[in-house]
């Protein structure tokens, strides 16, 4: 639309306060965090002098860093592939017109009302393995009455298993989440398109692998940004199932940024932390948003 | 099948937290309450010196005084963004909303620092006016997102013919936007909520006190200490989620819209 002056000024003034705001929280924040990450501050008492680039080169030597990195990329493919077919498996099972469908999608989609601490205070129980004086607990002690004995496992008590069982509780949480964006998609989908192929004969699993599945991959695109930048940035959830876990092995860099910074106040180590793991999202999300926001204009 | 996975821990929680005391038992944790017991709700709930439990009432009313001016704040800057980006572009208009939207994704570990520096700087530091705050100007990229899609929905011809009757930026937002908004405030809202009362990791960093912790960083302590029972951790657990799940049972579809607004399917 074509503005006078005063237009002009009340279209800024309208954004003026969060443009600031974001300015100064958001970027001013991160250079600030990037700048201490330089410097020496490893006590409660600020101390600003320039080091370089040692915290992070200290951080590539340091044992928990590295477990914490190569925890997040094992905790991050197996959430990704095992929501996303989870996720897309229901979705197509709730489009073949189900009855009750309305109650199933609410029960896959519940817990993402859910914060993540009280999904890590139960499932901390459910997989709580048990000792030798109480025998099996939780999920082994249902496996065992249900004969599938052999699946029991130590769970996060496991250091060979760790940062793979809080898996299991993101997917719980996140799957319902895939769900809910294919559904959107293959209701997206025009029907005519799906009765023009079974009128040339297609079978239902032809419809779905040529038809469908290549016109949802936008949404998995969508689906593996936003799944990946969730998993990047885990922190609640291991806090109140696990913590770091016997050596390490649920550890992850977000926590180890928090005990460094604010327990053991080594701040600009803390600070290096930070900025690797905002680097890790920025190369992620800044192509998907200027993709999209081309796409939108 | 599916849907068994999906219950099981909603099925433990119940059971267990109407429990009675002599029937809690790690063993019996698959077995249904004999009788409806509200005990461990109490104890959770008020708290129980004999048991060094310090009860989730003042957190949980501590969570609701910071999320309902949060709320409001962070979806009434949305919507006047959002206005702004929809419907009065200007030039980089879509790069500044862009570079808004970035902050939605940011780990927030990468502003904490700074953060805690500047609040204790301008006394807000360890204070629910605080949190407040902080949730505020983190929620504007989400609420800009969701208001600048939704108002791109109302048609512009309405906005043309409005103008041509003589009325300005702020009559157009008063007389037109506003009276249209109700379904976009709800999903904004929605969203919020649910957000800022699971949130975490600010509550942890801000308020170091347990007086003024939020409901979500006292049930971790709850849990996290040895001595508590685990029906009272269940009871706490079901206390915190209650909110949210109530506002998803209500209101569900607002809070579906939200989810596929938060997936960025129109930017």
């Amino acid at each position: 639309m074509k503005k006078t002056r005063e237009e002009k000024i009340l279209t800024f003034l309208f954004i003026m306060p969060s443009v600031i705001l974001i300015v100064v929280f958001v970027y001013g924040f991160i250079g600030w965090t990037g700048w201490v990450s330089l410097t020496n501050w490893k006590d409660v008492v600020p101390d600003f002098t320039f080091v370089g680039f040692k915290n992070y080169i200290d951080l590539f030597h340091n044992l928990r860093f590295q477990i914490g990195l190569k925890n997040i990329l094992v905790f991050t493919v197996l959430f990704l592939v095992v929501s996303i077919a989870i996720g897309l498996l229901l979705a197509i099972l709730l489009d073949r017109k189900v009855r009750f469908e309305n109650v199933f999608r609410s029960i896959y989609l519940f817990p993402m009302a859910i914060s993540f601490i009280v999904t890590g205070v139960v499932w901390r129980w459910m997989l709580n393995p048990g000792t030798a004086a109480t025998g099996s607990l939780g999920i082994n002690m249902l496996l065992d009455k249900i004969g599938l004995g052999f699946l029991k496992s130590g769970w996060y008590t496991d250091p060979n298993v760790g940062i793979k069982a809080v898996v299991i509780p993101a997917v719980w949480q996140m799957s319902g989440y895939v769900m809910a964006m294919y559904l959107a998609g293959i209701r997206g989908i025009p029907q005519e398109l799906s009765e023009a192929a079974q009128v040339d004969g297609a079978s239902t699993w032809q419809v779905y692998r040529y038809i469908i599945l290549p016109l949802l991959q936008p949404i998995t695109l969508g689906a593996v940004i936003i799944l990946t930048h969730i998993s990047l940035k885990i922190f609640d959830l291991v806090v109140a199932m696990t913590g770091a876990g016997a050596g390490f092995s649920c550890d992850v860099p977000a926590l180890f940024m928090y005990d460094t910074t604010f327990r053991g106040n080594f701040f600009a180590q803390g600070a290096a932390i930070a900025t690797i793991l905002l680097i890790l999202v920025a190369v992620l999300i800044i192509p998907y948003l200027r993709h999209g926001l081309k796409e939108g204009s | 099948m599916f849907a068994i996975f999906y219950l099981l821990p909603v099925y433990v929680l119940l059971a267990t937290s109407f429990k009675s005391f002599a029937e809690v038992s790690l063993k019996d944790m698959w077995k249904l309450p004999q009788n409806i017991s509200l005990d461990s709700f109490k104890i959770a709930w008020r708290g129980d010196a004999s048991k060094g439990v310090t009860g989730l009432s003042k957190n949980f009313m501590n969570s609701i005084y910071l999320v309902i001016p949060a709320t409001l704040i962070s979806s009434l800057l949305g919507s006047m963004n959002g206005y702004v980006f929809s419907k009065w572009k200007f030039k980089f208009s879509n790069t500044v909303l862009a570079l808004i939207i970035f902050g939605m994704f940011i780990p927030y570990q990468s502003v904490l620092i700074p953060m805690v520096v500047v609040l204790q700087k301008i006394g807000l530091y360890g204070s629910i006016p605080g949190l407040i705050f902080i949730h505020c100007v983190y929620g504007i990229p989400i609420t800009t997102l969701i208001f600048r899609n939704y108002y791109s929905t109302v048609p512009t011809e309405l906005l043309e013919a409005a103008k041509i009757d003589g009325a300005g930026f702020l009559r157009i937002y008063r007389d037109i936007i506003l009276p249209v908004s109700m379904p976009g405030f709800a999903v904004v809202m929605i969203w919020q909520f649910t957000s800022i009362w699971n949130d975490f990791l600010f509550g942890l960093v801000v308020a170091q006190k347990p007086s003024i912790q939020p409901i979500t960083v006292a049930l971790n302590n709850l849990a996290g200490s040895y001595f508590v029972e685990w029906n009272i951790q269940m009871a706490g657990a079901l206390i915190t989620a209650i909110p949210p799940l109530l506002l998803y049972i209500f209101l569900g579809r607002y809070f579906m819209r939200g989810l596929l607004a938060g997936s960025l399917s129109g930017v």
